[in-house]
C-alpha cells in the first residue's frame, strides 16, 4: 500500500490513534501506560491530523487513495480535500489539547475499579473513527467509520458503569445513534441508487429529481441532526455527554458533534449539489429553535457538565442557522451571501470546538480537584485555582459571543449575512430570515446571562461546600491543555481575517467561490461584502481595549497594592456567609419565570417524614413529553399487540414460519 | 487627512468622556426643577467623580482580582463603544473599526464584567443585581439590535456613518419601520441606562434596585469609574437616538465651522432628550421588577415589527 505524500500525515494520524488504542491494552496490567504512553500518542495523532488539515487547506490540492481493505467490489477509498482538511484540523487541535490534558485527569482513575485499558482503547478508536469519517470517500467506509465512532463513544459514555443513570444515558445514546445511523444509511441509499455506486464521486454525478433529492436531504438532516443534537432530537445529548469522563466530554461536545456537521455539509452541499429554499427554511427554523431552547435549558441546569451539554445544543443551533442561511441564499441565487453564511457556520464550528473544549476541561479540572459537578456547591474557585479560573473566564466570554474573542466573530458574520436579506425576492423569506436574526440576538444575550451565572456562582464569591473550599490547583499538563485552547480563542477573535483567508479554500471547493472580499483590505479589516456595507477591525478593537486598559491601570492603579481589605458592606448587614450568597437556581429564577411556558416545571413544598418541609423544584425538558413519550408508548403498544402471536404452541409457530417463508419467496419471485 | 481624521476621532472620544457627567447633571437638575426643588448645580457629577478619585478604595475580604479589574474593563469597553458612535462629525475612521454589532458587543462585554463584579463579593444584593441585570439585558439587547438592524437594512450597511448618511439623504422619513424602531430603541435606552420605570439611579432601596445593587461594594476610584461608565452609557444611547434617528446638523466635513455647528446642534439635541427623560421620570412610577419583562417585551416587539415592516412593506416597494 502506498499513500500519496499529501495523505501521509492523515494516515499517520489514524495510525497513531490506533496505536494509542493498542498500547492502552497494557494499561490493564500497568496503569501508568495510559498516562505516559497512550495519551502522548493520542496527542501526537491530534497534531498529525492538524498538520494534515492545514496542509490540505493551504495546498488546495485534492488527494485520493484506495485502502487495501473493504470488499472486492466495494473498495475503501479515502480523499483529502479542503472540506475534510478543515474538519481534520478541528478534530486535530482539540485532540491535541485533550491529549495534553488527559494524563493529569486519568491519574485520578488509576486507583479506581474502572478499566483503564477500556478507557484508553476506546479513546484511541474513537479518534480513529472520527478521522476516518472525515477522510472517507465512499458511503461504505463512511458508515463503517461512523459506527466505529458511535460504538467506541458508547463505551466511553458507559465508562462509569456502576451508576445506573450512566448506563441509562449510554443506552439512550446507543439507541438514538443507531436510529440516526439508519437514516444516514437510507439517505446514502437514495443517492447510491440514482448514482449507481457507493463512491462519493459517483454520487456527486447522480441526477436526482427534486423530489428524491428532498427525500435524501430529509434523511441526512434527520440522521446528522440527531448526532449533532438538534432540537427535538437532542434528548440523548445532555444525558450522555456529562456521563463520560471530562476529557471525553470535551471530545464529544467539541469534536464529535462537528463530525455530524461535516456529514451534513458533505451530503447536502457537496453530494446533492442542488439547493432549494424549502431546505434552507427547514434548517434555519430548526437551527433557531435549537439555539434558543438550548440556551434556555442550559440556564436551568445546575449540574455544570449538563449545562455545558445543553449549551452545545445552542451552539449547534447557531451553526445550523448559518448553514440554513447559506442554503437559502444559494437557492435564491445570491452566491456571495451564501458564502458569507457558510463561512460563518464553519467559523463557528471551529470556535465552538475550541471554547467548549476549554469549558469541559475546566469542568473536569473542578471535578478532579474538588469532586464536584453541582454549581450549588461551588464558589470562590478563582482563588483556589487561578489558572483554571482565567482560562474558564476566557471560555465564558468567548462562548457568550463578546468581543474581542472568537465567538463574536462568527456571530457577527452570521448577522451580516442575515442583514443582507433585502436582496431576496420573496417577502416571506425576508421575514423568516429577520425573525431568525432576532432569535439569534436573543440567544446571544441569554448565553451571556447563562455564563455570567456559571462563572459567578462557580468561581466567584465564597465556597459553598467543604470539598470546594479545599480544592487545589490541577497539574501543569491539565492547565496547559486548557491554556492552549483559551489562547486560540483569543487569537481567532483578534485575527479573524487571517484565519478566514486560510479557511476560504472550503467554500471555494464546495460552493465554487470563496470570500475574496473578506480579506481584500489586509489583515486588519474583516469586510465580508465590502467596506461600505460592514467592516470590523478586530485587531484594532483588541489593541484599543488593551492600550486603554493598561493606561487606565497605570494612571489610576498606582496604589494597586495598597487597597485595604475590610468586611463587605452589604448595606450594613452582618458580614455575609457562604450560605447567604445568590445560588445558581436563584440567579435563573427571573428567566425561569419569564419563559415558564417553555419548561416543564415541577415546583412545590413537600412534607418530609420527619415533619420538616422541603422546597422541591424540578425543571425538565418538554421535548420528552411531546416527542419521546408518545413514541415510547406506541412502541410498547405494538410490542403488546405482537405478544398475541405468542401462544406457546410449537405447531402454530411453525405455521407462522412457513407463511413468512412463502411470502418472502413470493416477493422475491 | 488621515492623521487629522484620527485626531478628530480621538477628540470626539474624549468629548464623550467629558460630556457624560454633564448630561447626568442636566437631567438631575431638570428633574429637580420639575419637582419644585432647587437641585444641585449641573456640574455636581464632576465634583462627585473628583471627590471619589480622591478617596481611598477599599475591598471586601472575599473580593478577588476580578473585582479590582472590573471597573477598568467596564469603563474601557463602554468608552470604546461610545467612541464608535458619531457624536459631532461623521467622517471619522472609528466607525469603520466597529460597526453597530461591535458596539452592542462591547456594551455586552462591559455588562458581563459588571454582573460578575456584582457576584464577586458574595453578597445577596450583588447576586440579585447581577441576576436582574442579565434578565433586563437578555431582553433589551435583542431589542436594541433589532431596532438598529431596521435602520441598517434600510441603509444596506451596519456602519453607523453609512446609516447616518443614508438617513440624511432620504426623503420619506415617516416610514413605519423608522417609527417602530425609534420607539423600540427609546424603550431599550431607558432600560439599559437604568432609568425609571425600569431601575432607579437615585435609590438604594433593595427591593427595586438593579444597577446600584451590583456596585454596592465599590468605593473610591473604583466607584468613580463605575459611575462614570454608567453616565457614558447614557450619553451613548442619547447620541444613538439623537444622531441616528435625527441626524440633521451633524458635521460632514472637518471644517471648523461645520464642527462647531455640529457640536452646538448635538448639545441642543441631547439637552432636549434630557428634558424628555426628566419629564418621563417625573410623571412615571418605578415598575415592579416582574413588570419589567413586559416592558422589554414591548420594546422587542416594536423593534421586530419595525424590522418586519421594513422587509415586508418597504423593500419591494
Amino acid at each position: 500500500m502506498t499513500l500519496p505524500d499529501a495523505l501521509l500525515p492523515a494516515g499517520l494520524a489514524v495510525g497513531l490513534a490506533l496505536l494509542s488504542a493498542l498500547v492502552s491494552l497494557f494499561a490493564a496490567r500497568y496503569p501508568r501506560v495510559l498516562r505516559v504512553l497512550a495519551m502522548p500518542l493520542f496527542s501526537l495523532a491530534g497534531l498529525a491530523a492538524l498538520v494534515a488539515g492545514l496542509s490540505a487547506l493551504l495546498g488546495g490540492s485534492v488527494s485520493i487513495a484506495e485502502l487495501p481493505f473493504g470488499l472486492p467490489w466495494l473498495p475503501w477509498q479515502v480523499r483529502l480535500d479542503a472540506l475534510s482538511g478543515f474538519f481534520l484540523g478541528v478534530i486535530g487541535v482539540v485532540s491535541f489539547a485533550v491529549g495534553v490534558y488527559a494524563p493529569g485527569y486519568v491519574r485520578g482513575f488509576e486507583h479506581g475499579r474502572d478499566s483503564l485499558a477500556a478507557l484508553g482503547g476506546f479513546t484511541g478508536l474513537f479518534l480513529a473513527g472520527m478521522l476516518l469519517v472525515v477522510l472517507a470517500d465512499g458511503a461504505f467506509l463512511f458508515m463503517v467509520a461512523w459506527e466505529l465512532m458511535s460504538l467506541s463513544s458508547y463505551f466511553l459514555v458507559v465508562f462509569h458503569h456502576d451508576q445506573a443513570a450512566n448506563r441509562r444515558a449510554a443506552f439512550l445514546y446507543l439507541l438514538m445513534a443507531h436510529i440516526g445511523g439508519l437514516a444516514i444509511l437510507l439517505g446514502f441509499g437514495v443517492l447510491a441508487s440514482f448514482g449507481g455506486g457507493f463512491a462519493f464521486d459517483v454520487m456527486r454525478g447522480a441526477a436526482l429529481s427534486p423530489g428524491w433529492a428532498s427525500v435524501a436531504f430529509v434523511l441526512a438532516f434527520f440522521g446528522f441532526g440527531m448526532k449533532a443534537g438538534l432540537v427535538p432530537l437532542h434528548a440523548w445529548l445532555p444525558e450522555a455527554h456529562p456521563a463520560a469522563p471530562s476529557h471525553i466530554s470535551a471530545l464529544m461536545s467539541g469534536v464529535m458533534l462537528k463530525v455530524a456537521v461535516y456529514g451534513f455539509i458533505r451530503v447536502v452541499f457537496d453530494l446533492l449539489g442542488q439547493y432549494h429554499w424549502q431546505w434552507g427554511v427547514a434548517v434555519l427554523a430548526i437551527g433557531s429553535i435549537s439555539a434558543l431552547l438550548g440556551v434556555l435549558y442550559a440556564l436551568m441546569q445546575h449540574d455544570l457538565k449538563r449545562l455545558l451539554a445543553y449549551s452545545s445544543v445552542e451552539n449547534i443551533g447557531i451553526i445550523f442557522i448559518g448553514l440554513g442561511l447559506a442554503l437559502l441564499f444559494m437557492a435564491s441565487g445570491q452566491e456571495v451571501l451564501g458564502v458569507v453564511a457558510f463561512v460563518a457556520a464553519l467559523y463557528h464550528t471551529l470556535n465552538h470546538a475550541l471554547f467548549k473544549g476549554v469549558l469541559f476541561m475546566g469542568a473536569g479540572a473542578i471535578l478532579h480537584s474538588a469532586g464536584e459537578r453541582d454549581l450549588e456547591k461551588m464558589g470562590g474557585l478563582l482563588r483556589r485555582m487561578p489558572w483554571t479560573g482565567l482560562f474558564f473566564l476566557v471560555g465564558c466570554i468567548a462562548i457568550s459571543g463578546l468581543p474581542p474573542f472568537n465567538g463574536f466573530v462568527s456571530e457577527w458574520l452570521t448577522f451580516q449575512s442575515a442583514l443582507q436579506v433585502w436582496q431576496l425576492e420573496s417577502g416571506v423569506l425576508r421575514s423568516i430570515v429577520a425573525i431568525a436574526a432576532a432569535m439569534l440576538a436573543l440567544t446571544g444575550a441569554l448565553a451571556a446571562a447563562c455564563f455570567v451565572r456559571v462563572y459567578g456562582v462557580a468561581f466567584l464569591g465564597q465556597a459553598r461546600s467543604r470539598a470546594v473550599r479545599r480544592a487545589r490547583q490541577v497539574p501543569p499538563g491539565m492547565r496547559a491543555g486548557q491554556g492552549l485552547l483559551a489562547l486560540l480563542c483569543l487569537l481567532l477573535g483578534v485575527l479573524p481575517t487571517t484565519f478566514i483567508g486560510v479557511l476560504n479554500a472550503v467554500p471555494q471547493q464546495v460552493l465554487g467561490q470563496g470570500l475574496a472580499q473578506a480579506t481584500a483590505h489586509g489583515w486588519l479589516w474583516l469586510t465580508p461584502m465590502s467596506p461600505r456595507i460592514a467592516s470590523y477591525g478586530a485587531p484594532l478593537v483588541a489593541v484599543a481595549l488593551f492600550v486603554t486598559l493598561t493606561l487606565g491601570l497605570w494612571l489610576l492603579g498606582r496604589g494597586i497594592r495598597r487597597v485595604r481589605r475590610c468586611d463587605a458592606w452589604d448595606c450594613g448587614f452582618a458580614p455575609p456567609g457562604p450560605g447567604m450568597q445568590y445560588t445558581a437556581t436563584a440567579f435563573a429564577q427571573p428567566i425561569r419565570r419569564v419563559y415558564g411556558l417553555l419548561f416543564h416545571i415541577d415546583e412545590g413544598v413537600e412534607q418530609q417524614p420527619d415533619g420538616r418541609r422541603r422546597h422541591r423544584l424540578q425543571v425538565s425538558d418538554r421535548a420528552w413529553g411531546i416527542f419521546y413519550l408518545p413514541v415510547m408508548r406506541a412502541v410498547e403498544n405494538a410490542a403488546r399487540q405482537v405478544t398475541r402471536l405468542q401462544s406457546g404452541n410449537v405447531r402454530i409457530y411453525l405455521g407462522w414460519s412457513l407463511a413468512t417463508l412463502l411470502l418472502l419467496l413470493w416477493i422475491i419471485a | 487627512m488621515t492623521v487629522a481624521a484620527w485626531g478628530l476621532a480621538l477628540l470626539q472620544a474624549l468629548l464623550y468622556v467629558a460630556l457624560a457627567p454633564l448630561l447626568a447633571g442636566w437631567i438631575r437638575k431638570v428633574k429637580a426643577r420639575l419637582q419644585n426643588r432647587r437641585g444641585a448645580v449641573i456640574l455636581q457629577p464632576y465634583r462627585d467623580i473628583y471627590k471619589l478619585f480622591g478617596k481611598e478604595a477599599r475591598m471586601a475580604h472575599t473580593a478577588s482580582l476580578l473585582f479590582r479589574a472590573a471597573p477598568y474593563i467596564v469603563f474601557t469597553a463602554t468608552w470604546l463603544a461610545a467612541a464608535a458612535v458619531p457624536l459631532v462629525a461623521t467622517g471619522l475612521p472609528t466607525a469603520a473599526i466597529a460597526d453597530v454589532i461591535v458596539i452592542a458587543g462591547l456594551l455586552a462585554l462591559a455588562r458581563f464584567f459588571l454582573a460578575l463584579a456584582g457576584m464577586d463579593v458574595g453578597t445577596a444584593f450583588g447576586g440579585m443585581g447581577a441576576s436582574r441585570e442579565m434578565l433586563v439585558s437578555a431582553l433589551a439587547e435583542p431589542a436594541m439590535l433589532m431596532a438598529v438592524f431596521t435602520l441598517a437594512m434600510t441603509a444596506h450597511s451596519t456602519n453607523l456613518v453609512s446609516v447616518v448618511d443614508h438617513q440624511l439623504a432620504s426623503v420619506d422619513l415617516l416610514r413605519p419601520s423608522y417609527l417602530f424602531a425609534l420607539a423600540g430603541l427609546v424603550l431599550v435606552a431607558i432600560a439599559e441606562s437604568g432609568r425609571i420605570p425600569v431601575d432607579n439611579p437615585a435609590t438604594h432601596l433593595e427591593l427595586t434596585m438593579i444597577h446600584e445593587a451590583m456596585i454596592l461594594e465599590y468605593s473610591g476610584r473604583h466607584l468613580a469609574l463605575m459611575d462614570w461608565a454608567a453616565q457614558l452609557k447614557l450619553l451613548l444611547y442619547g447620541a444613538l437616538v439623537a444622531n441616528v434617528f435625527f441626524p440633521w446638523g451633524i458635521a460632514r466635513d472637518a471644517g471648523i465651522g461645520s464642527l462647531g455647528l455640529g457640536l452646538a446642534v448635538v448639545i441642543a439635541k441631547l439637552a432636549l432628550l434630557g428634558v424628555a427623560l426628566a419629564v418621563s421620570e417625573t410623571v412615571l412610577a418605578k415598575m415592579r421588577v416582574f413588570r419589567v419583562p413586559a416592558f422589554l417585551n414591548l420594546a422587542l416587539l416594536l423593534a421586530l415589527l419595525g424590522l418586519l415592516s421594513h422587509v415586508i412593506l418597504e423593500v419591494g416597494a
